[in-house]
């Protein structure tokens, strides 16, 4: 029943490991003759001004918001998506229809509440 | 032979290496074709010398590439810009477990398949991101906040557009998927066309998350010198550019099990279909690359967030509209 699992769990491992051989072997195979500008940052070939961990505009934290409430929100989804053709076989079909679609309108109205309140400009 | 393969170890194991190996290796060549390829449609030759046309020339990048200094800044994050090109391929491989090729021939035949998938793309941004910051670069910075308010906008749609073949089937299991297109039709063109509505936007939406052109922001050159991958040399860029190559063939391959019927097909073995018609999306894909320029950051946003989601959540009660009439009428 869960072997498909372990296949999984096997292409994962199979695969993370090659990529750390490859690394080793690169490691291995590459010259290794390091200077103090080399292994600074690239920055237009100046010396680097400062740090480049810094705050960042609000804009991307707006669209991760965005993107969890979306998301999630689809994924309640799938069970439906699932189970729907088996409620059209018992006579339920357009019951489940109007849950879903119910569901899909709240969606909706969120996407253009967002919309006009003007998330989704990017200026 | 068969009597091992029982064993779900040696067949995991199998399996594992199968995959690997054959994803690998095409990957390898993919980026010849697509270099012959952008060559031909810019009046050039492409690779040329080594070997029959070039043919050789993946097997001598990979050798140059494992021969570069390998560098970390010395204000990097060692640990974590280490780890991102190891996870982004791990994650990009990942999908290859569920790909139908055949009914037989199929690494992991997960009845929750399209989670497994949809789970890897949404976790692709992860690697970018942690190799990004990790580096201390502030063009990478910039670049990996692109790549990542990008993946995680185009997963809505494609999340939301793959829900349309789930409706229409009845099923999360990309086997049973082809299976009851085999039987009813392929979804491209089966009644009432939502089918080929969200194939356009779960392809858009698959070229956006791997960063390809037209949807390439992250890595404009012209701005943010190599975007993500600034300060990566060696084969650590090289498993970031193989990631690349192996999410979109992969895509590819995706799309055509969930929409173009998979393995179905008259007079020729069901894995030829399948490669074949990868293939052709794969050539599709690089000829879109070759053919368009990048967008800009808010047309990108734009797209996503005013045509695609909308397009979407419309095609879903379509749909399922549909499902119940056509069953109304004696049909499934």
């Amino acid at each position: 029943m869960h072997e498909q699992y372990v296949t999984l769990a096997t292409l994962a491992v199979v695969a993370v490991v090659l990529g750390g051989l490859i690394l080793i072997l690169n490691r291995i195979l590459g010259p290794q003759k390091w200077t103090k500008s080399k292994l600074d940052t690239f920055e237009t070939g100046n010396e680097p001004e400062g740090d480049a961990r810094h705050r960042f505009s609000i804009r991307f934290y707006l669209v991760a918001i965005l993107f969890i409430l979306f998301d999630i929100e689809a994924v309640f989804l799938f069970p439906w998506a699932v189970v729907y053709r088996e409620y059209i076989g018992a006579g339920l079909g357009l019951f489940m229809f109007m849950e879903m679609l119910v569901f899909v309108t709240i969606l909706g109205l969120g996407l253009a509440y967002v919309w006009r309140k003007g998330a989704l400009e990017w200026d | 032979m068969s009597e091992l393969m029982l064993n779900p170890w040696i067949r995991a194991l199998f399996w594992g290496l199968v995959m690997i190996t054959g994803v690998m290796t095409v990957t390898a060549w993919s980026t010849w074709f697509e270099r012959k390829f952008a060559g031909r449609m810019q009046s050039r030759m492409g690779p040329t010398l080594v070997g029959p046309l070039g043919l050789l020339q993946p097997i001598a990048d990979a050798c140059k590439l494992l021969q570069k200094e390998d560098l970390v800044p010395d204000s990097a994050d060692r640990a974590l810009f280490n780890l991102a090109p190891v996870l982004t391929v791990g994650f990009a491989m990942g999908v290859a477990a569920v790909v139908p090729f055949t009914p037989t021939m199929l690494a992991a035949d997960l009845d929750v398949g399209v989670l497994w998938l949809l789970a890897l793309s949404g976790l692709m941004v992860f690697p970018t991101w942690m190799g990004s910051w990790a580096s201390n670069n502030k063009y990478s910075l910039i670049a990996a906040m692109r790549a990542v308010a990008q993946g995680i906008s185009y997963e809505v749609p494609m999340v939301l557009a793959i829900m349309v073949p789930v409706i229409m089937t009845g099923t999360l299991s990309l086997s049973d998927m082809v299976a009851d297109q085999q039987k009813n039709g392929w979804l491209i063109y089966r009644l009432p066309l939502t089918g080929l509505i969200a194939f356009v936007i779960f392809f858009l939406a698959s070229l956006a998350e791997a960063n390809r052109i037209p949807f390439d922001i992250p890595e404009a050159e012209s701005e943010l010198v190599a975007g993500p991958t600034t300060e990566y040399t060696g084969m650590k860029f090289g498993l970031f550019y193989m990631a690349e190559y192996i999410h979109t063939l992969l895509s590819s391959a995706i799309c055509a099990a969930v929409f173009f019927g998979g393995w179905d097909g008259p007079i020729a073995p069901g894995l030829h279909w399948m490669l074949l018609k990868s293939v052709i999306l794969f050539v599709f894909l690089t000829w879109v690359r070759w053919s368009f320029l990048r967008l800009r950051s808010d047309q990108l946003m734009n797209l996503c967030w005013k045509y695609a989601v909308p397009a979407t959540l419309a095609l879903i009660p379509v749909t399922a509209f549909y499902t119940v009439y056509a069953a109304g009428k004696g049909g499934v």
